[in-house]
C-alpha cells in the first residue's frame, strides 16, 4: 500500500474530479467523459506498450483505430444482399488476385537472387496485377454503390453482436501493424515515426474513399449496441421502479399526483441515458482491467525483462542471443491490436461510423500526449495520463472561460479584446495541451507515475 | 497543332501548378532537412511555424491596406514579409532559448527533442488560432493573372488556353531567388561552411572552434525566414486556413525525407518530386489523349491513375518505397 501510495492519491484525484463535474454539469456528462476516458486509457495502454516496454515510435494510433472502427462496421451491420448479387463475386475474385500478386512476389523474392532481372520481374507482376485489379474491380463497385445509395451502397457486414468487433478490429489493426511493422521497423527512431504517421493517414484516406466498403465519408450510423436503448428502457416495468426507488426521496415531497407523474418521467428519462452510460462504463471497465493484469503480468515477467533490455541497449540484447528485431515485430504487433480494440470500443460507444472525424495529425499527438505526461513505462501511468488528458481536452473550454473572466475582470463586457478571447476559448485547449506537455517534459521527463522497477 | 494543344493542356494543368506547388513544399522541407542535420531533431512545429509567420504577414498587410499603401499590380503581402520574417525569427529564438536550449545542453535523445517539439507545435497552433482565427482567409490582392486563358488563345491561335496566375510567377521567383542565396550562403561564406561542418560532425567541428551557439542561432534564423515566405507564397497561392497548413507538415517531411533528410539540395528537389508526382498520377489525361490519338482510338474512361482523393496517399507512398529501397534518400543525406 505505502509503495503504491502515489498511483493510490492519483487516481482518487482523478475520479473525484469527474465526480466533481457530475456534481457541477451533469451525470451525463460525467459519464461520457469517464467512457472516452476509458477509451483512450486502452489506446494509452496500446501506446505505452510500444513506447514505454520497448522505445518504439508508433504514430499510427489513429490508423488502427480507424481499422478498429471498420472492424465494428463488418461485424454488426447487415449483409446488403442485393449488393452481394450485383458485384460480390467480382470482390471476391478481386481479393483472391491481391493474394495471388502477393504469393507470387514472394515466390520471386525467394527462389531468384537479388538482380535487376528480378527487379523488373516484380514491377511487372505488380503492375499487370493491378491493372487487372482495376478492370475486375471498376464495374464491381460502381454496381455496389448504385445499390440505393441513400441508405447502403456497400456490401455491409456480417450481421454479428458488435461485441465481437472488438476482437476482429484488434486482429485487422494486428495485421496491417505485421505489415507495417516488416517495411518500417528497420528504421530510426523518428523516421519510423513519420512513416507510421504517413502510413495511417493511407490507410485513413482509403477508408475514407473506398465507399463500397463502408460507405465512406456518407457515414454509416445506427450500429448495433451491446446495451439496451434508452427508449425501451423508458417502457420497462423493472427500470420505472428503479428509478421510483432511487428518488423516493424527491418524489415523496410532491403531493399532487399528476405532477409526481410528470416529475418521475422527467427522472425516468435523464436515468436512462445515465443508466446506458453506466452499462457502457462498465464493458469498458471490464476491458480495462482485463488488459492491465495481462499488461501488469507482461511487464514484470521475464518476456518484460527481455524488451526493457532491449529498450535500453539494443546491442548487448543482441549479443545476449535475443532476437531483436523479432521481438519489435511482436510488441509493434500487440501493441497496435490494442489500439484497434480501443477503436472498436469507439464505434461501439458512438453507434456510428464516421471516418471523415479520424484526424490522424491531432489525435495522434494527443494519444503520445496521455502516454508521455503519465508515465511511459508504467501501465497505471499511461491510464492516468488517458484519464487526466482527456479530462482537460473536454473540460479545457469551461476552465479557460473562467481563467479569462478571471484575469480580464477589470474589463467591461464590449471590450473588443475580452470578446475576441472568449470568442477564441476552443483554442485554448491546445495551449494547455502544449504548456502542459512543455513542463512535463521538463520538470518531470519520466511522466507524473514514473515508471518503477522491481528488482527481484 | 494537336499536339501543341496537348502540350500546352499539360503545362496549363499539371506543370504550372506542379510547379508552384512543389516550390512552396521545397522551402518548407529546407528548413526541415537543415533542422535535422543541424539540430539533429525531427521538428514537427514545421507547418504550425509556417502559418505563424503567415499570420504575421496577414496581419501586416492588413495593416498596410488600412494606411493605403500597396504595391500596384503586385500584392501587399510582399511588402509585409519582411516584417512578418522578423517577428517569426524573433519568436522561433525566444522558443529556442525557452525550449530546446535546455535539452540540446543535456544532450537529450533526439526522440526527445522530437516529443517536445509536438509540445510547442501544440503551443503554436493555439497563438494562431486565437489571434486569427481557424477560418479559411484570402489576403491577396493586386493584378491575378499574368497571362490569361483566352489571352494566349487569341495570341497562339490555339484550342488550349495556358494561363499562369502572378502568384506562381512570383512563388517561383521568390523560390528561385532565396534559394540560391541560400545555397551561396551555405556553400561560399565562412558561417555557411562552419554550418556544414557542424552538421557534418560535431565533434570535429566544436574542436575546430566553430561556435556551437552562432550555428544554432543561424539556422533557427533561416528556419524562421524559409518558414514564413514558404507560408506565405502557399497562402497567396490557394488561401490560408491554419489546418491546411498543419497538413502540409506531412508532405513537407515526405518532401524532405525523400531527398534525403539533412541535406538541403535533396530536399529542395524532394519538393519538386512530390508535388509533380502527386499531380501526374491524380490528373485525368483523357483530353491529353483526345488530342494525340487519331478519333478511332479515342479513350473511353477518364485515363486517371488514381482519383484525386488519393493525393496524399500518393506522396505518403512514393516516401514509402524509397524508404524501403534508399532508407538515406534519393540524394544522400545522413545515413541513417
Amino acid at each position: 500500500m505505502r509503495k503504491n501510495l502515489d498511483i493510490v492519491i492519483a487516481y482518487t484525484i482523478m475520479l473525484g474530479l469527474i465526480i466533481l463535474v457530475g456534481f457541477l454539469q451533469s451525470w451525463s456528462m460525467a459519464l461520457s467523459i469517464l467512457c472516452f476516458c476509458l477509451i483512450s486509457a486502452v489506446m494509452t495502454i496500446g501506446a505505452n506498450i510500444q513506447w514505454g516496454y520497448a522505445g518504439l515510435i508508433n504514430f499510427g494510433i489513429m490508423g488502427y483505430t480507424a481499422l478498429g472502427g471498420l472492424a465494428a462496421v463488418l461485424v454488426s451491420v447487415p449483409p446488403v444482399q442485393e449488393a452481394w448479387q450485383a458485384g460480390g463475386l467480382n470482390m471476391i475474385l478481386c481479393a483472391f488476385l491481391i493474394a495471388f500478386i502477393v504469393f507470387s512476389v514472394r515466390f520471386v523474392v525467394k527462389k531468384y537472387n537479388r538482380s535487376r532481372k528480378r527487379n523488373y520481374g516484380i514491377a511487372t507482376i505488380i503492375i499487370v496485377g493491378l491493372i487487372l485489379l482495376r478492370l475486375i474491380s471498376a464495374p464491381a463497385i460502381e454496381s455496389i454503390e448504385a445499390v440505393d445509395p441513400a441508405t447502403t451502397g456497400f456490401l455491409g457486414g456480417m450481421g454479428l453482436p458488435i461485441l465481437f468487433s472488438w476482437i476482429v478490429g484488434a486482429f485487422f489493426a494486428g495485421a496491417l501493424a505485421y505489415i507495417i511493422g516488416k517495411i518500417a521497423l528497420g528504421l530510426r527512431a523518428d523516421y519510423l515515426a513519420i512513416a507510421t504517421l504517413l502510413i495511417s493517414e493511407i490507410v485513413i484516406s482509403i477508408i475514407k474513399h473506398e465507399d463500397w466498403l463502408a460507405r465512406g465519408v456518407k457515414n454509416v450510423i445506427g450500429l448495433k449496441r451491446p446495451v439496451p436503448y434508452e427508449v425501451d428502457l423508458q417502457s420497462k416495468e423493472w427500470f420505472i421502479k428503479l428509478v421510483e426507488k432511487f428518488n423516493q426521496g424527491t418524489l415523496n415531497l410532491i403531493n399532487n399526483t399528476i405532477e409526481r407523474q410528470e416529475v418521475l418521467k422527467q427522472l425516468i428519462i435523464e436515468s436512462s441515458t445515465v443508466f446506458v452510460k453506466l452499462c457502457f462504463v462498465g464493458l469498458f471497465t471490464v476491458v480495462v482491467i482485463i488488459l492491465l493484469i495481462i499488461t501488469q503480468k507482461a511487464l514484470y515477467s521475464p518476456w518484460g525483462r527481455m524488451m526493457r533490455a532491449i529498450r535500453d541497449n539494443e546491442e548487448a540484447a543482441n549479443a545476449m542471443g535475443k532476437n531483436v528485431v523479432k521481438q519489435h515485430l511482436l510488441i509493434f504487433v500487440l501493441g497496435s491490436a490494442i489500439v484497434g480494440i480501443a477503436g472498436a470500443m469507439m464505434v461501439t460507444y458512438d453507434g456510428l461510423f464516421t471516418p471523415g472525424s479520424y484526424r490522424p495529425m491531432r489525435y495522434t499527438f494527443l494519444i503520445w500526449v496521455m502516454v508521455i505526461v503519465g508515465g511511459s513505462g508504467n501501465n497505471f501511468g499511461a491510464i492516468l495520463g488517458g484519464f487526466a488528458v482527456w479530462f482537460l481536452w473536454v473540460e479545457a473550454a469551461p476552465i479557460s472561460l473562467f481563467l479569462i473572466n478571471f484575469f480580464t475582470s477589470g474589463l467591461d463586457e464590449t471590450n473588443a479584446l475580452k470578446i475576441h478571447l472568449v470568442n477564441s476559448i476552443p483554442y485554448f485547449r491546445f495551449l494547455m495541451m502544449g504548456v502542459g506537455l512543455l513542463l512535463i517534459m521538463r520538470y518531470r521527463p519520466k511522466g507524473i507515475l514514473p515508471e518503477k522497477i522491481k528488482h527481484i | 497543332m494537336d499536339f501543341l494543344n496537348a502540350i500546352v493542356l499539360l503545362l496549363n494543368y499539371l506543370f504550372v501548378p506542379a510547379l508552384s506547388y512543389g516550390s512552396q513544399l521545397a522551402l518548407g522541407a529546407i528548413f526541415v532537412s537543415l533542422i535535422y542535420g543541424i539540430l539533429r531533431f525531427a521538428y514537427f512545429t514545421a507547418g504550425d511555424l509556417m502559418s505563424f509567420g503567415t499570420m504575421f504577414t496577414i496581419l501586416f498587410t492588413w495593416y498596410f491596406q488600412s494606411l493605403g499603401i500597396n504595391l500596384g499590380f503586385l500584392p501587399t503581402a510582399l511588402l509585409a514579409l519582411p516584417f512578418g520574417i522578423i517577428i517569426t525569427i524573433l519568436y522561433v529564438l525566444i522558443k529556442d532559448k525557452l525550449v530546446f536550449s535546455y535539452y540540446r545542453t543535456q544532450k537529450s535523445p533526439p526522440v526527445m527533442l522530437a516529443m517536445v517539439s509536438i509540445g510547442t507545435m501544440f503551443v503554436t497552433q493555439a497563438i494562431v488560432r486565437i489571434v486569427i482565427g481557424p477560418f479559411d482567409r484570402r489576403f491577396f490582392d493586386g493584378e491575378k493573372f499574368i497571362i490569361k486563358a483566352n489571352e494566349f488563345k487569341e495570341m497562339t491561335g490555339l484550342n488550349e488556353g495556358l494561363a499562369i496566375k502572378s502568384t506562381q510567377a512570383i512563388t517561383l521567383l521568390v523560390t528561385v531567388v532565396v534559394v540560391s542565396i541560400l545555397f551561396w550562403f551555405l556553400n561560399k561564406t565562412k558561417t555557411g561552411k562552419s554550418m556544414r561542418a557542424y552538421s557534418d560532425n560535431e565533434d570535429l567541428a566544436l574542436l575546430s572552434g566553430i561556435d556551437p551557439k552562432k550555428v544554432v542561432m543561424i539556422t533557427w534564423i533561416i528556419a524562421g525566414i524559409l518558414a514564413t515566405i514558404g507560408g506565405a507564397l502557399y497562402g497567396l497561392d490557394k488561401s490560408f486556413k491554419p489546418f491546411t497548413y498543419f497538413n502540409n507538415m506531412l508532405p513537407i517531411f515526405a518532401a524532405a525525407i525523400v531527398g534525403g533528410i539533412g541535406n538541403p539540395f535533396g530536399a529542395f528537389l524532394g519538393g519538386y518530386v512530390i508535388a509533380f508526382s502527386e499531380i501526374l498520377l491524380t490528373y485525368a489525361y483523357k483530353k491529353f489523349f483526345v488530342y494525340l490519338l487519331p478519333e478511332s482510338l479515342e479513350p473511353e474512361g477518364l485515363l486517371q491513375l488514381l482519383s484525386t482523393d488519393y493525393k496524399f496517399a500518393v506522396s505518403f507512398s512514393i516516401l514509402v518505397i524509397v524508404l524501403l529501397f534508399r532508407p538515406s534518400g534519393i540524394f544522400k543525406g545522413k545515413v541513417l
